[in-house]
């Protein structure tokens, strides 16, 4: 548990990071930061299927998507980015403060008490669960699938449009 | 559920909160397009992990897993849509600023 603990520190110092950093490139570095924290979790919690998902999907892929729409935009001068450092240590000032007096409260307010767990499907093979199990949500993931591809592909064909007229 | 595993869910679960806490405060405190979906995506992984915890806790980890997994690219296809979105409205607007889209045309 003591690891554990090591590991969910960080993972909090990360979405920190993610939060507070002005400049948005190094907010979105603390996202995949927190995603490989969560993944080294993953592997410790007996979730190694997941756990590859969490890296390569949400530390990379999702990462290379934020860097992607962040090169888009025009990156601020110096003197804005001393302003809007100014201005979000006013505005987040709070949640450093916030974070560490909730997770007292909680430490100290929870207690363990006995639950009810509900039955769930006692089936221990992924594959056979996201198969054989679970079809409607993977025909709910391919028309989400399809959706996305259509929509992206609109966006920008109406952007490319534009940029061919200016 | 006996009292190790107990301990084990609030252990994980202070953190959750906490995640989800900074994700939602991200979402509030800022103006910036980008960094609402950073926000977006920071609650997104408290709910992940929620989900791996007390899978490993019930003793469902396969199918948590499997929801995991559902989430996870569900989760892509939102990003890539709204980034797509944002790129938009950045070309449009010229600013990331989430006040100058508040009166919707039309």
């Amino acid at each position: 548990m003591n690891y554990d603990l090591i590991l969910l520190v960080i993972m909090m110092l990360a979405a920190l990071m993610t939060v507070l950093s002005t400049r948005l490139l190094i907010a979105a570095i603390g996202l995949a930061l927190t995603s490989v924290m969560i993944t080294i979790l993953m592997f410790k919690l007996k979730s190694p299927l997941a756990g590859v998902f969490e890296l390569s999907i949400c530390a990379g892929l999702i990462t290379v998507i934020f860097i992607s729409t962040i090169s888009f935009v025009k990156p601020l001068t110096d003197k804005e980015i001393d302003e809007r450092t100014k201005q979000r240590i006013k505005k987040y000032l709070a949640l450093p403060i916030l974070l560490i007096l909730i997770g007292i409260i909680l430490i100290f307010i929870i207690k363990p008490t006995t639950l009810q767990i509900p039955l769930a499907i006692q089936e221990t093979n992924v594959r056979k669960i996201l198969w054989d199990l679970r079809q409607v949500d993977l025909l709910g993931q391919v028309i989400i699938l399809l959706v996305g591809v259509f929509g992206i592909v609109v966006l920008f064909r109406d952007v490319q449009k534009e940029t061919n007229k200016k | 559920m006996n009292t190790i595993s107990l301990n084990l869910f609030l252990f994980y679960g202070v953190f959750i909160i906490l995640l989800l806490i900074a994700g939602f405060y991200c979402i509030l405190a800022t103006i910036n397009l980008i960094r609402i979906l950073l926000g977006l995506e920071l609650i997104t992984k408290a709910v992940t992990l929620a989900i791996i915890v007390v899978g490993y806790i019930t003793g469902n980890i396969a199918l948590a897993q499997s929801l995991v997994i559902i989430v996870i690219v569900i989760e892509v296809f939102v990003i890539a849509v709204a980034a797509a979105i944002i790129i938009r409205i950045y070309k449009l607007t010229d600013s990331l600023d989430v006040r100058n889209i508040r009166s919707l045309k039309g």
